[in-house]
């Protein structure tokens, strides 16, 4: 076990945070993964994307992580904050009154380096599994104005529709991590937001044709991990259970 | 012919795709909501013995068909419980297709389940685990009730228990047998959407309590009328084999 260097940064006088962090670069032969302690001192309202830069920034140049928009929008930063899935921009340090944080990066997706993780590759192979996109016989006109769609099966559309990729179900979900060719809750919340979208003309047996298996719907255990960590509250059980029941009777 | 296709294809022989995986899924919901339902009729069945001996002989009579015959018959008891054990072999088969079989995969899971801290993943190891301990348990006791059925009885039960060392079992076997039928329970109404009510948060947070609630009564009550019946078959080992006479035979000094 390589040894951890501890590292104090001394600036303010705000509580003392110690950040355990996994520290591996899969590109390089000589590293080997290990945790890295660094301790910080807390600012107000700290978030984890603020100690993270806080660390990159005078204890570990290093370092590498994934932000983009700091706002719950882009997806980007999910990781593995004391074991939990979570978005590290919407994460206070102040939810850990030990505190004592460690970090992990996301499991089910290829590590690009520390805390960086390729969820973009996972989830273009989901996409393209459940094709998602909107499948209509009728060649579309772009010069003619949209029918108009029933308010509410526009909202019931755009409710599933929120879901930004983050990952954070696929990592939540344990039979996900024993079965890499499991489509996962976002998949499945995908099949059931083409089946809520009017545009879409597929039925449930070509649905079927994309999910109905051991590594699709009917693999699902319902651990529920999905339901209770997805940072936009999507209605994963709800809607899984929905697509499986819909599924299973299909002739 | 479409046998061969399937197999080798995994699609139909029209092209599309199996519909055995649908199937198969069902199927083991429906045996595992069987045998849930069975459980907690059996665990109120044989913890009538707290209500006193002369209920759980009324009790097994029943069972033994003496509303409608003139002799109870303890092989109507070993045709329910093959019953029940082929019900039993099924879905034991059918779930076991969800098993972490590789170390990776036990490892990954087991990594997991500890670290996140997630109680239904935590209880989803439990299930398994309970459903793996269930292959020797729950097949020991089922095969003891197919091939020696006349041996329930407020008497033959307790001597079973304390004197033939089936305690040590069954006390093993409630353990196991309610958190898997019960998070079992729980999980097939979130799994299917199926009595959570029009609001499925809020139905799986009610569900959940109500499985909490059961597995502790079950619990409690199981294992309450195991020691009531270790305690008689204490009581009655100098006796072992010997029948309960019911106290209206008693008073006509007939001997069943
Ligand atoms: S369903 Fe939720 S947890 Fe999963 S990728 Fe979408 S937003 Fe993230
Ligand atoms: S940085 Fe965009 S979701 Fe966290």
């Amino acid at each position: 076990m390589p040894k951890t260097k501890i590292i104090t940064s001394d600036q303010s006088e705000g509580r003392e945070l110690t950040f355990e962090i996994l520290k591996y670069n899969p590109t390089d032969p000589e590293s080997k993964p290990h945790l890295a302690t660094y301790k910080i001192r807390e600012t107000p309202g700290m978030t984890l994307f603020v100690a993270l830069n806080m660390i990159r920034e005078d204890l570990d140049p290093d370092l590498a992580f994934d932000f983009v928009c700091r706002a719950g929008i882009c997806g980007s930063c999910g990781m593995m904050v004391n074991g939990k899935p979570l978005l590290a921009c919407r994460t206070r340090t102040a939810d850990y009154p030990e505190g004592k944080i460690r970090l992990m990066p996301m499991p089910a997706f290829e590590l690009i380096k520390d805390l960086s993780v390729i969820t973009g590759q996972w989830m273009d192979r989901m996409s393209r599994r459940v094709e998602s996109w909107v499948h209509k016989q009728e060649e579309r006109n772009y010069s003619r104005i949209e029918a108009p769609v029933e308010p509410d099966r526009a909202d019931a559309t755009f409710e599933l529709d929120r879901c930004i990729e983050c990952g954070i179900c696929v990592a939540a979900c344990a039979t996900a991590l024993m079965r890499p060719d499991f489509v996962g809750a976002v998949g499945l919340n995908r099949i059931a937001r083409f089946e809520a979208d009017p545009h879409d003309e597929r039925n449930d047996a070509d649905f079927y044709e994309l999910v109905g298996d051991d590594a699709g719907i009917f693999g699902c255990m319902s651990l529920l991990s999905c339901e209770d960590h997805c940072p936009k509250n999507l209605p994963l059980q709800e809607k899984i259970a929905y697509m499986r029941r819909k599924l299973a009777s299909v002739k | 012919m479409s046998d061969l296709i399937e197999g080798y294809l995994g699609k139909r022989a029209d092209g599309t795709k199996s519909r055995m995986p649908a199937l198969l899924d069902r199927w083991q919901s429906i045996t595992g909501l069987i045998l849930g339902l069975f459980i907690i009729g059996h665990m109120f069945f044989t913890s009538s013995i707290l209500l006193g001996k002369e209920a759980m002989y009324k009790e097994t009579k029943l069972f033994e068909g003496s509303l409608f015959l003139e002799k109870p018959e303890p092989a109507l008891v070993s045709i329910a419980a093959a019953l029940i054990f082929l019900v039993f072999i099924v879905h034991a088969g059918l779930a076991m297709r969800k098993f972490p079989y590789k170390y990776r995969e036990y490892k990954m899971l087991k990594t997991h389940a500890a670290h996140m801290g997630h109680t239904d993943t935590i209880l989803w190891m439990l299930q398994a685990g309970t459903g793996f301990a269930m292959f020797f348990l729950g097949s020991a006791h089922l095969w003891t009730m197919v091939a020696i059925p006349d041996k329930i009885g407020p008497y033959a039960s307790a001597d079973r228990i304390y004197s033939e060392h089936y305690g040590v079992l069954y006390a093993l076997l409630i353990a196991a047998v309610v958190i898997h039928a019960m998070v079992g329970l729980y999980r097939l109404s979130v799994k299917w959407g199926i009595a959570v009510g029009p609001r499925p948060r809020a139905g799986r947070r009610r569900n959940k309590k109500m499985m909490w609630g059961a597995i502790l009564f079950f619990s409690l009550m199981a294992y309450a009328a195991l020691a009531t019946y270790w305690q008689i078959g204490r009581e009655h080992r100098g006796s072992y084999g010997e029948r309960y006479t019911p106290s209206a035979m008693q008073n006509r000094g007939d001997v069943l």
